[in-house]
């Protein structure tokens, strides 16, 4: 495969990983404790670095779903001792990610990992990062890494679909009936440390909340129904790590930050043009009914 | 035999105590009416039996077992607005979570299992409605896609949090045939309910509750104008409408 | 030891702590208001919408001015607010989503901008990266006597219209009954929330300055029931994070200001959780106890 190829192919396993992911988070009011937990996975890579003193991806990844997880209990405590929530995520996430910049000045120039790169990522380099296996190149680790956390999300979408769907809709009647929903709740908050540690490297923390919710919302606002949404996300999630790239190119610009403009641009066309839920969609079904009114007054 | 037996069930929020020493129990085949004023530990009691939020201490046993073993017994029926019901998901799926309970881990709902949830629909008024979307329904419809989840779910005792509260006219007389025919299969109902006019037409059974227990018993041997009045205590703008409608009955 | 005292004597350093102070001060007693509103997170999202403000700001005007810089955060942030809620009213996104997608939309913009700046405007964009995190070393007298009237003036018109935003922010309809313009005082209470974001940028940087709105006000409700005090206590926080964390940073060269300064009222914020008078856990576990044995 070409340089250019195995980066697009990153973008787009990133789209589709935390698209997926995302439309549960939408559903689940839970936008912003996935924006915290992407930032605060820095300080479970950072924690792992210290650990490990080595950037490998398994004690990256699981460094990252331990704080994840803290990032989610710390939220949820605050939350049930009085916290108002939007408050709790605030202090939780700004706490920890603030720990691991200033554990990461300390690491200084000696790896590949600051903090500019834990925002932004750099997807330039993926390419040259590859994986040797048998002593030869097996593609780059972020396709691997990715592609594996693809398909763990896939699976267990798949595996607990009715419990997530139920879960999300009713979650009093999930427990009368005897679903873990404590359980499903943090399997979902270890998908989305995954998913994030997985596209950290690549993309950075920003594209990762830009791609965990934006696609989410924008799948919202097109279909009514679960199982479809989930799709749909995932989808845009690809299709705007391609425009992302496309306009990086051409622009000469950041491409993480293109991709969340991107998955931005997309969320505009549906919030006004969406069939369903669109600004336009709604306001002419409104002219509609006032018309069909005033045509039954003029009648009777 | 007793469908239900609750046994010193408190319950706290924070430091305000919710409910205080709830005992009692329900005869099977009963339709209960939990009645009493805003506050009372209504939702609460429910909710504490079910699991739904922790008690401080208490015991609860469905005919004669623990809670968890019999929890496939047990149907529940939430408050209207304790859900989204911008969730996107049409009717049918609604009533298809009632059978997620009996399918188990990693199954899906097959093609018995959507013609048993059209059924149900059927048994409320509802199977035009099947594919629509959720919020696109009037609030009696919700309540009646509530009703035909609960159906669904095939359970002996049900559960349910103010089923009548804002709702029409059909959806009201949905739920009295479903209530009325739930009791001729032998199953035990219990409803917080806020309507004291309509007490007696619904329920043959009645708890008074302000946070413990006042009174529990047959409908008309418990639902007294005596009893209210302690139940409520000062609330009496209710009763003095209420106690002529009392004394006429 | 020494160093520390030589470090106090600059009167460079002095501008800058002073600067910290007031920052601090003007951030905590704001905050207490944002904090009622329940609109912490919305200053989060506001804070990182400032970032292609600045950019623009630069690549129309072609020179670093800070006062021009201001102008454009202070501009894309009230976008962002503004965006925010439009969202939704006018379309089936909740609140946490619609926050979610502008935040991380418009900091998007606020990167491609910055990459677009550094490629097509030569070197001399040094500086603008600071604002990512906030880096007090670089910072010119200037830019601090900015921050410090910024703050100064937040702090003054905070105290002045101090009982107007109470009553507002506790029952706007009530207010509007006494004839108070509730639409007006929000909008000066939102115009001082952006005015701290906007001067405080430099400093803590926009990816964290939400946490010194955040933090100080939650950790002042353990000690008092009080908004008068509360306010008054989160300023204190607030001014007290600010003063150690940048010294700190200043003393210890290439250390981010922003995350010092944050990591000092987390530090505050958990000491106010567990021992504060008011509401702390180990306070409340006593009085428990205390109740139990009478």
């Amino acid at each position: 495969m070409t340089y250019t190829a195995w980066i697009i192919l990153t973008g787009v396993l990133v789209g589709v990983t935390c698209g997926m992911t995302g439309a549960l988070l939408i559903l689940r009011r839970m936008a912003m404790i996935a924006d915290a937990i992407s930032h605060t996975v820095l300080l479970g890579i950072v924690g792992a670095f210290f650990v490990t003193q080595s950037l490998n991806g398994i004690p990256m990844l699981i460094g990252a779903a331990i704080v994840g997880m803290l990032t989610a209990f710390f939220v949820q405590l605050l939350d049930s001792s009085g916290v108002q929530s939007g408050a709790a995520i605030g202090v939780v996430f700004t706490s920890l990610f603030a720990l691991g910049v200033v554990l990461l000045s300390f690491i200084g120039d000696s790896v590949h990992l600051d903090v500019q790169h834990a925002l932004m990522g750099e997807i330039a380099f993926v390419p040259w990062d590859t994986l040797i296996l048998g002593g030869k190149e097996a593609g780059p680790v972020a396709v691997w890494m990715l592609s594996g956390v693809f398909l763990l999300n896939l699976a267990i979408i798949l595996i607990f679909y009715k419990e997530f769907k139920i879960s999300t809709f009713d979650p009093q009647m999930a427990i009368s009936i005897g679903v873990p929903v404590v359980f499903i709740h943090y399997l979902l908050m270890s998908m989305v440390s995954f998913s994030t540690v997985a596209s950290f490297d690549s993309v950075g923390a920003i594209l990762v909340v830009a791609m965990l919710i934006v696609p989410g919302a924008t799948a919202y606002l097109l279909t009514d129904r679960f199982g479809l949404m989930i799709i749909l996300s995932a989808v845009i999630g690809a299709v705007s790590a391609l425009l992302g790239y496309g306009f990086a190119v051409v622009m000469d610009v950041s491409i993480a930050g293109s991709m969340a403009t991107a998955t931005g641009f997309l969320f505009g066309l549906a919030f006004f043009f969406s069939p369903s839920h669109g600004l336009i969609a709604k306001w002419v079904r409104r002219k509609n009914m006032q018309k069909n009114l005033n045509e039954e007054a003029r009648v009777s | 035999m007793n469908a239900l037996e609750i046994k010193n069930i408190s319950v706290t929020y924070d430091k305000q105590p919710a409910l205080e020493d709830v005992t009692f129990s329900v005869p099977e085949g009963s339709l209960t009416g939990i009645i009493g004023p805003n506050g009372a530990g209504k939702s609460t009691l429910i909710k504490s039996i079910l699991r739904l939020i922790p008690k401080l201490s208490g015991d609860v046993k469905v005919y004669g077992k623990p809670y968890k073993e019999q929890r496939k017994m047990i149907g529940y029926v939430p408050q209207r607005s304790e859900v989204d019901w911008d969730f996107p998901t049409n009717a049918l799926d609604v009533v298809l979570m009632g059978r997620y309970g009996h399918i188990g881990w990693l199954k899906r709902p097959g093609k018995k299992e959507k013609q048993f949830a059209m059924e149900c629909l059927e048994k409320v008024g509802m199977q035009d409605y099947a594919k629509r979307q959720i919020s696109q329904l009037s609030g009696g419809q919700q309540q009646r896609v509530f009703l035909a989840r609960a159906l669904a779910q095939d359970a002996q005792i049900y559960f349910m949090d103010e089923p009548f509260a804002g709702v029409d006219a059909a959806t009201e007389k949905a739920i009295m045939n479903l209530l009325q025919e739930w009791k001729k299969q032998g199953k035990t109902v219990l409803v917080v309910h806020h309507d004291l006019q309509t007490v007696r037409d619904y329920f043959d059974h009645c708890l008074l509750l302000n946070k413990t227990p006042v009174k529990f018993g047959p409908t008309d041997k418990v639902f007294t104008y005596d009893n209210l009045q302690e139940t409520y205590g000062g609330a009496l703008s209710i009763l003095t409408q209420e106690s002529t409608l009392l004394q006429e009955g | 030891m020494n160093s520390l005292i030589e470090f106090l004597s600059n009167p460079n350093t002095q501008w800058v702590l002073t600067g910290s102070i007031l920052l601090g001060f003007a951030s905590g007693l704001i905050g207490s208001f944002v904090l009622l509103k329940k609109q912490s997170l919305i200053g989060d999202a506001m804070a990182h919408a400032t970032l292609p403000g600045v950019c623009i700001a630069y690549i129309i005007s072609g020179v670093k001015s800070t006062p021009l810089f201001l102008t454009g955060a202070a501009l894309t942030g009230l976008l962002a607010t503004y965006f925010i809620q439009a969202i939704v009213k006018h379309s089936r996104i909740k609140t946490d989503a619609s926050i979610g997608v502008v935040l991380s939309v418009f900091f998007g913009i606020g990167i491609v901008l910055l990459t677009y700046i550094t490629k097509n405007m030569g070197g001399n964009q040094s500086g603008l990266d600071d604002f990512i995190f906030g880096q007090a070393a670089s910072m010119v007298r200037g830019d601090i006597q900015t921050i410090a009237v910024g703050s100064f003036l937040i702090i003054l018109f905070t105290s002045l219209f101090f009982k107007e935003f109470k009553i507002a922010v506790f029952d706007p309809n009530y207010a509007k009954g006494l004839g108070i313009p509730v639409g007006l005082i929000n909008s000066i209470l939102m115009a001082l929330v952006i005015g701290v974001v906007v001067v405080g940028i430099q400093m803590v940087g926009v990816v964290l300055i939400a946490a010194l709105l955040i933090t100080p006000p939650l950790a002042a409700r353990y000690w008092t029931d009080r908004l008068g005090l509360m306010s008054f206590i989160s300023g204190i926080i607030g001014a007290l994070s600010g003063v150690v964390g940048t010294t700190v940073s200043t003393i210890g060269e290439g250390l981010p200001t922003g995350p010092l300064i944050v990591l000092v009222t987390s530090a505050l914020f958990l000491l106010s959780l567990l021992f504060g008078k008011s509401k702390g856990l180990i306070t409340r576990f006593f009085i428990s106890k205390g109740v139990r044995h009478t």
